[in-house]
This record gives C-alpha cells, structure tokens and sequence, in this order.
C-alpha cells in the first residue's frame, strides 16, 4: 500500500496552500474533488480581470518567491513587457534539489491542479501562450502525476485553444531534467529547457526580458504559483494579514533531521522559529537538547541553538544573518558533530558545481578537500582560516548564487564552532603535523 | 533504430511542446526516457536522435556528460540510489550507504555479476522529512533501516 507522506494536522498550522491535504490520503486531488472544492474559480475570476490588476493584486499580497531568493513575487511579473512582439512564458521551477527541502513533491503530488491553475493566472497576467512546469528526473512519479492532471484539464477546457471559452490559447507541458542540483537555478534551468548543459547565463538580461527561448518568460518555484489562486479569491490584501509586513502569506516548512515529528508543514510567515520546531515539529528527539538549525535548506548558515528565538520571515532571518530560502528546516541535536556536517556540504556544492566558473569551480573543490582533511582529524588550525579566505573570495563572484551557497554555510560553521573543530584537531594528535607544516594527505 | 509506439507517440508529442525550430529542447527528456528503454544512452541512440532533432553529436555528448542520471553504460536491472545528504546523514543514511556496500559486495557506482543491481550514492533526493531516502529505478523507499534494507533486497531477488 502507498505510505501517505502527510503529516496530521497541527492547531497552530494555517493551512491554506494544503486545505485539501486530508491526512492521510496518499492519492492526489483529481479534478472532479477539485472542482467540487472551489477549484478553477480564481481562473475564471481572472480571466474577467486587467492584467494589470491580477500583478497588482499579487504584489499587494507581498507574496515572496519561495524558491529560495524570496524575491517580491508581483514585482517579477510586472517586469515583462506585455506588448513585446515575442512569445511570452512561463516556467515553473520544480526542479527540487536544495538538501533538507521536499515541499513541492506535496504540492504537486497531492493538488497538481492548483499548480497548473497558479500557472494559468500568471500566465494570464503576462499574457503568456504557453509554459512547462521542469520537474527533476528523479520525481517521476511526480511527473506522471502532473502529465495526468495536465490532460485532465486539457479536457475540461481549462488548457489549450481557448482557456475557459475565453478565447485566449495557453499550452502546458512537463519537462523533465536528469539530474542537477544546478538546474535549479533559474537561467541554468533555461539552458536545460532548450536542451543545453546547465550553465547559468550572465544577468541582465533577466528572464523577464529574455528568458525561455530568449522570449520574455516568469520562472517561480512550485509553491509561489500554488499560492496565487488564492490571493485571486480572496484578495491581495487577505493573504498579506496572514503573516508579517513584507512578507505576506503563510509557507510551507519542511521540517527534517533531529526531530520529533519531521514533516511538511504550512505556517504563517513570521512564526517564531522555536515555536516551529518545539510545538508544531514536537522538539528534538530523543529528549535531547538543541545545538543549531539550518533555517532555509543547506544553503543558509546555520544558527547557533541561541539564535533562533526570531520570527521565522525573509526579513528577520536576514537580519540574524542567514535566510528563509526555500524553507528547509533541518534540525541538529547535541551530538552533531559539525565538523561532518560541513564536510558533507562541501561534498555536495563541489559535485553540483558546474564548472562554468572558476570561483565556484575551484572554491567548492578546496573547501571539499580541506574540510574532508578535517573530517579525518588531520587538518590544523590554518585550515580554518583557509577556509574563510576562499569563502570570501566566492562571495559574488560567481553568475549565479552556487558559490554563494557554498561559501556561506562554509563561513558561518567555521566561524560558530571554532573551538568544536579546533578540539578535534587538537585532539587527533597522532597525525600532528611538525610546527609550522602542513600534513601531507591525499584526499 | 525504432523505439516501442507508446514512446514514439510520447517523442512525438514532446518535440510539438517546443516552439517551431527549438525542438532542441526535447533532447534531455528524449534521452531520459530513452535510457529508461533501452538501458544506457547508446552511440545508436546518439546517432538517431542526432538525425531527429538535427543535432551535431557533439551537442547530445556535451549534455550526457553533464547530467548524473544518463549514462553511456547500462546500470543493474535495479539501481539503488541512497542519499547521504545532510537529512539523511543526520539519520542514519550514511550508516545505510555503508551497509548496502556490504550487503551488495560493491561500491559507490558499482554493479553486481550478475547484473542485477547498481548501487550508487546520491544527493538530495527531496525526501528529507521522511529520511533517510532512497531510491531503486523510480521508486522512493521513506525510513529506511539496515533491516528494511535487506528485506527489500531479498523482494527485489525473488522478481528475476
């Protein structure tokens, strides 16, 4: 029997972009129950609106991309030129890698039909003829899933010639990449759409400028679309009250790793971090206390246990110097040893990288080697430093974000737990280097 | 070379979702399930997809080599991916990677005799809060334990 992948519902959750996830279905919404609960309102309710207003709307729902960069969602349409003479479209970035996120396999393996509604409206609004939504090779479940309810709706008259007899013609179709972490970054994953390796582009131009096929194209995660139909229905202004200024709405967390009840989760924006963890997620497990969190997948430097008193935004974890990304919670008791953690980030951005710039090419592959040299006890106390300096030097010198992502978790665990990785050093004193020389190691 | 109907109609279909003279963009998702087919991304499968999307070879060589899951080679009948990424680590996959190395008498990338299976270690397979993951072909394997591990060995062995 298929293992449902919802968790039971939590009182303090708000659930909004998952109200049809009934614990514990295992199959998705098709479009008879979709239609039966209020499904293809907010299109049609579109569909009678300027374009201009469904952007206004989203922009006054202070919706913010949720795929990791939480950029003003509104603001992003409004930057495609409506009378350009080219071809205008969508993309949906469902090309899930970032570790400690498994969010928009619900989304889509529960209600594909609210993605492709969200699809429809923003399409809608840039007034886009067609759209894929690139799904990783891995999830193809998920892609059957979509291909089904695609046609579905292709039959019901809600894709194709004339979208709900409005005579307006958008095509959409799945498209599955073959496994990349890269790819989902948003010019990287164009490349891939028209069949190219994944490496991303110089900006500008944007994709709002030249994007798919060098036509004018809005790319947002999964769940930024999911979240548009309900802003259609119910008002800019509704969705934003949900959680705090700026920063509008409720999101989905995925919680993982040394807790109670790990699971996906919707929350309003804003919730208190440790209300997440202890309350909705049940604490660490085993009783054990809390040593650090990683806030927004394994891109965003991780947070000391005595950090993360902070309302759980864009903005507020910004402040605490790290991010939201993609909503990845991932817990780390007191046993963790960081300087493993480290080492297996670094494995992972210096097998992702791809090598399309020197920065990131280079950088990943030293602090993979200098943080394995660690791993194994027989690193020094200049290694740290090493480490720090390389990180530096990717910041913002790279086309797109993959270095950055390296270099700040690199930065932020090196710099939180210095005495941590510095007591294993000491400790390893059979592979202690002469003074002065570095351990020879080939790793 | 010629694939089954039901792949034939789903190329056809691919290559219509492209804008006129773009079809390159069919190539990763031909490829794909091509591979699915015919086991690996052959030198015939290079050549006729090569005639079909007129393509030099070299554009669909530089694409195989940089996406992880098509391969020139044919994997084991079933290929187990186990992830070792932070969530999975934090509960045991490495552990898990480990054992299966044991249990299977290969390393990462590596095939049994009898072809049966193919391990290899990968990264996150979005399956975070349900870890440690992992993957045979297609199908996604939640919790997964030493114990279990073995079990599904021994289910997968008894389908030959």
């Amino acid at each position: 029997m298929k293992e449902t992948l919802l968790s039971p519902p939590h009182p303090l959750e708000k659930r909004v972009l998952t109200r049809r996830f009934e614990y514990p279905r295992t199959e998705p919404v098709w479009i008879d129950e979709y239609l039966a609960t209020g499904g293809y309102e907010a299109i049609r309710k579109a569909l009678a609106m300027e374009p201009e207003a469904i952007v206004e709307e989203v922009k006054k729902s202070a919706l913010r991309g949720r795929g990791g960069a939480g950029f003003p969602t509104g603001m992003k349409w409004s930057f495609v030129d409506r009378k350009s003479p080219k071809p205008k479209y969508v993309v949906v970035n469902a090309d899930e890698g970032e570790p400690g996120t498994c969010k928009d396999r619900i989304l889509m393996g529960y209600d594909p039909h609210r993605l492709i509604e969200g699809v429809l409206i923003g399409a809608r609004a840039i007034g886009a003829c067609r759209g894929w939504v690139y799904i990783r090779g891995e999830y193809r479940e998920y892609i059957e899933i979509m291909d089904r309810a695609i046609e579905e709706a292709y039959a019901r008259g809600f894709l194709g010639a004339s979208v709900c007899g409005s005579g307006w013609e958008f095509h959409l179709s799945t498209h599955t990449g073959a496994g990349s972490y890269e790819c989902g970054e948003e010019t990287a994953l164009l490349e891939s759409l028209e069949g190219k390796r994944g490496n991303p582009r110089l900006k500008p131009p944007f994709p709002a400028t030249s994007g798919a096929f060098q036509c004018p194209t809005i790319l947002n995660n999964v769940e930024t679309y999911c979240a548009v139909p309900d802003i259609i229905l119910n008002g800019g202004e509704w969705y934003a009250s949900l959680g705090t200024p700026r920063n509008g709405g409720t999101r989905l967390v995925c919680l993982s790793g040394h807790i109670e009840r790990p699971g996906v989760y919707e929350v309003p924006l804003g919730m208190n971090l440790l209300t997440i963890i202890n309350e909705i997620g049940g604490g660490v497990w085993k009783g054990r206390k809390l040593k650090a969190v990683i806030p927004g997948g394994s891109s965003s430097p991780v947070l000391k246990a005595d950090e993360c008193d902070i309302p759980a935004d864009y903005d507020s974890l910004a402040k605490a110097g790290s991010m939201l990304g993609s909503g990845a919670t991932v817990v780390l008791d007191e046993t963790t040893d960081m300087t493993k953690v480290l080492a297996r980030l670094m494995k992972f951005y210096a097998h992702e990288s791809c090598g399309w710039c020197i920065p990131c090419r280079e950088g990943t592959t030293w602090l993979k080697k200098i943080t394995a040299r660690l791993e194994e006890g027989i690193g020094s106390e200049r290694d740290l430093a090493t480490i720090d300096q390389i990180s530096q030097n990717m910041l913002g010198r790279t086309f797109c974000p993959l270095g950055d992502a390296a270099a700040m978790p690199a930065m932020a665990i090196v710099r939180k737990f210095r005495d941590e990785i510095l007591d294993r050093i000491r400790q390893a004193e059979m592979f202690a280097p002469a003074p002065g020389t570095q351990p020879l190691a080939v790793l | 070379m010629t694939f089954s109907p039901e792949l034939e109609a789903k190329f056809a279909k691919m290559i219509g979702n492209y804008p006129p003279g773009r079809q390159k963009g069919a190539l990763i998702p031909m490829l794909l399930y091509a591979q699915d087919e015919v086991g690996a991304v052959t030198e015939e499968v290079i050549d006729e997809f090569a005639r079909r999307l007129k393509l030099s070879r070299v554009e669909i060589e530089e694409v195989l080599g940089y996406y992880t899951m098509l391969v020139r080679e044919p994997r084991g009948r079933h290929h187990i991916q186990i992830c070792t990424n932070i969530s999975c680590m934090l509960t045991g996959g490495q552990e898990l990677f480990e054992h299966a190395c044991r249990t299977l008498g290969i390393g990462n990338k590596g095939k049994t005799a009898d072809g049966q299976f193919s391990l290899e270690e990968v990264e996150c397979l979005g399956a975070c809060s349900w870890a440690p993951a992992m993957q045979v072909n297609y199908d996604f394997y939640y919790h997964m334990t030493p114990e279990k591990f073995d079990r599904l060995i021994e289910s997968l062995r008894k389908l030959q």
